[in-house]
């Protein structure tokens, strides 16, 4: 095993996560199962999120962003390493420690529809997490704090008494919000939280999400395939592929100097609304589909569709994350080459 | 022999305006008898009726037309009626219940009260479509090779050794490697990438002259969709297909299509060339959507500005315009009649006050009036 850096000493840190991994077996057998395999969802991703910030995780499908997302949530236990979140290890933590400290940490999953409870009405969904953690709820009762829920969220107080099926989308995943802010969590994960809303919605979900980080002092991991919508919400990205992060930057300098080749396609993949910038931007089409993360690619893990892989090295080494800018880390061994445009496109 | 399979490539946005002419052999199947276009969509509407309860109208008075070798793109967000638009188009809507008026043509011939024998003749052939989940369009028990050939078979009377062997070309075509192999497989022994693929081989086996994608790209990730979208690009190029493309992302459309029909509440809003309405977008909605979406090539710190309240929240056009109940810009005169589509040098509006260009420039960075 890797000798792992120590728990951050600045208390600016919330989280740290420290070479994680969550690995999910894959079993055979009718009486007894044998594990034949390992799927590696994230294998070995270290990050630190500043208090009050938005670090957000980007990646496609398969990529092992919202796993990891659990793993910093103690959803799913990690197979290695450690989740520091305000001094204490919460991967290792059990019972009724790690039951306390959830309160602390809340999760926006992306479709309120499958979410939320569909014969639960909205005061009881936002009541149940004060009630199970014994939370004081203030001087105006429950009911009360239900209310004010709702009106920090943007709904109406009429909407107590209603039924998740009641709402539109956006109305739903508004109460998916509250339902996580109803805990005064210092930490909220928020897995895809707009991808499922219509186009013109998505806009006032992120306002709000946005809003209540200024107002509760609320601190986001925020999880989604879009970069654009990430970009828009985020003060440090971290690109993920195949179970491994493959670069790590603040959100303007990743987006103006994007350096690991996969950022590089994933960038030029997403459709401006604009025909002009269109028809010249210049475009890096990626071959071929994500290779299996039970049995990745070895060495580097996007060696297999990379425009630039080169013979020998990327094949056989897995590169690691290096600082090549300061708060700028890349896992490709040449990318200085790519940058300097000594090495150009294979394909 | 594959052209267009997905490669790396610079700027493939470059858009043919020569639609007809590409040499595909069969140029006069191409183009239409007299030089109209291909398809021709004409007041369309279509009612969901049920028993006991107030009609649905899904879709009002569309028309619009897709001449061959063109790519026109429908916009809209979820209720707008652009599915049931096509779906309507390709004759896949259920008899009971549904009232579709209005007049849609192929070619010259009239598709709503078609016999329904002679559809089948035409879809599947000459006209054919790709939807949004591969994984529930594609039979899951029924392995790729079988799917792929029975169209050709079908349509193109084919023998089984000779279809198998358009099969393997088709996959190969769109991009699946290995389509000897691939023939045998299942659906769900591919990756979303790949049965989308494999649903746009079936698509393509007869050559059809009119492609309509409804959504091809939702269900997949970015990279993925870039490939499809160079795809599906390639083949209007090359083979002339005229493509309708559905989709809610403007800049699917602002990369893929020559003409754009922007859909609110079941009636096109805006309808432009795609220059023209991503430069001077005048509907309230366009612009709000627009102006909703975060993009990656605007300096970061732009605030949003979303539309207010959501698609189910929609007026029935009798009683005035659809959108007036979510645009910042209504005045008492919007409720009453439904606006008319008003069409200046190409550019279709269907508002009585929208954007203008001093009042777009004027708004650059900050809150429309």
């Amino acid at each position: 095993m890797t000798v792992l850096d120590p728990a951050p000493a600045t208390p600016d840190t919330l989280l740290s996560v420290r070479d994680v991994a969550v690995h999910f077996p894959i079993t055979k057998g009718l009486i007894r199962d044998r594990v034949v395999g390992q799927v590696k969802a994230v294998d070995g991703v270290s990050l630190d999120v500043r208090r009050g910030s938005t670090y957000g995780l980007v990646g496609e499908s398969g990529c092992g962003k919202s796993t990891l997302g659990r793993a910093i949530l103690r959803l799913l236990r990690p197979t290695r390493g450690q989740v520091w979140f305000d001094g204490t290890d919460i991967a290792t933590l059990g019972g009724e420690e790690l039951r306390r400290s959830r309160s602390r940490m809340q999760m926006i999953f992306q479709d309120p529809m499958s979410s939320l409870d569909p014969r639960q009405s909205v005061a009881a969904a936002l009541s149940e997490p004060l009630r199970a953690h014994g939370v004081d709820p203030g001087a105006g009762g429950l009911s009360g704090r239900v209310k004010e829920l709702l009106h920090q969220v943007g709904l109406p107080a009429s909407a107590a008494s209603r039924f998740p099926h009641e709402f539109s989308g956006g109305q739903r995943q508004r109460i998916g919000i509250a339902r996580a802010v109803a805990l005064r969590p210092e930490l909220v994960v928020a897995d895809e939280p707009v991808s499922a809303l219509d186009v013109s919605v998505q806009a006032q979900v992120v306002n709000l999400l946005e809003e209540l980080q200024d107002s509760l002092g609320l601190t986001y991991v925020v999880i989604a395939h879009d970069l654009a919508v990430v970009r828009h919400m985020s003060d440090v990205v971290g690109v993920m592929y195949l179970g491994g992060m493959v670069e790590e930057a603040d959100s303007d300098t990743l987006y103006a100097d994007p350096m690991h080749p996969y950022t590089l396609a994933l960038m030029s993949a997403i459709p401006v609304p604009d025909p002009v910038v269109e028809a010249t931007r210049e475009r890096i089409l990626l071959t071929g589909d994500l290779p299996s993360p039970a049995d990745p690619p070895i060495g580097c893990r996007f060696s297999t569709r990379c425009p630039y892989v080169q013979p020998e090295r990327c094949t056989t080494e897995r590169p690691t994350l290096r600082e090549v800018a300061p708060g700028h880390q890349v896992a490709c061994h040449y990318t200085e080459e790519i940058k300097a445009g000594t090495i150009t496109r294979v394909v | 022999m594959s052209a267009f399979e997905p490669t790396v490539t610079g700027s493939t946005a470059a858009h043919t305006s020569s639609p007809v002419s590409t040499a595909t052999g069969d140029e006069g199947r191409r183009g239409s008898v007299d030089g109209s276009p291909l398809l021709q969509v004409r007041g369309l509407s279509v009612r969901f009726t049920r028993r006991g309860r107030a009609p649905v109208v899904a879709v009002d008075s569309v028309s619009f037309q897709v001449p061959a070798g063109r790519s026109v793109g429908l916009v809209g967000e979820s209720g707008s009626g652009k599915s049931v638009t096509s779906l309507a188009i390709m004759g896949l809507l259920p008899r009971r219940g549904v009232e579709v008026g209005g007049s849609v043509t192929f070619d010259g011939d009239e598709l709503l009260g078609m016999g329904e024998d002679r559809r089948r003749s035409l879809r599947g052939a000459e006209m054919a479509m790709v939807f949004q989940d591969p994984m529930s369009s594609l039979n899951p028990v029924v392995p790729i090779g079988v799917q792929v050939t029975e169209v050709l078979r079908r349509h193109r009377d084919m023998s089984r050794a000779g279809a198998r062997d358009e099969a393997v070309d088709l996959l190969t075509r769109v991009g699946i490697p290995e389509g000897q192999r691939r023939l045998k497989d299942y659906p769900h022994q591919l990756s979303g990438g790949m049965r989308q693929r494999a649903l746009i081989a079936i698509a393509l086996a007869c050559n059809p002259r009119l492609l309509v994608a409804d959504e091809p790209t939702t269900a997949l990730d970015v990279t993925i969709q870039a490939q499809i979208l160079d795809l599906l690009r390639g083949l209007v190029a090359e083979t002339g297909t005229a493509l309708v493309l559905i989709t809610h992302d403007l800049g699917v459309v602002a990369g893929m299509c020559d003409e754009v029909h922007v859909m609110y509440g079941g009636r096109l809003v805006e309808s432009a060339d795609r220059l023209d309405l991503f430069a001077r977008p005048q509907h309230p909605y366009t612009t709000g959507l627009l102006a909703s979406v975060p993009r990656l090539d605007t300096p970061r710190g732009i605030p949003l500005r979303p539309i207010p309240g959501s698609p189910t929240l929609t007026r029935a056009w009798t009683t005035g315009c659809a959108f007036e109940p979510r645009c910042t810009r209504s005045q008492a005169n919007c409720l009453g009649d439904a606006p008319p589509m008003e069409t200046v040098a190409g550019h279709g509006v269907r508002c009585l006050h929208p954007v203008t260009d001093d009042q777009r420039a004027a708004a650059v960075g900050q809150e429309l009036p």
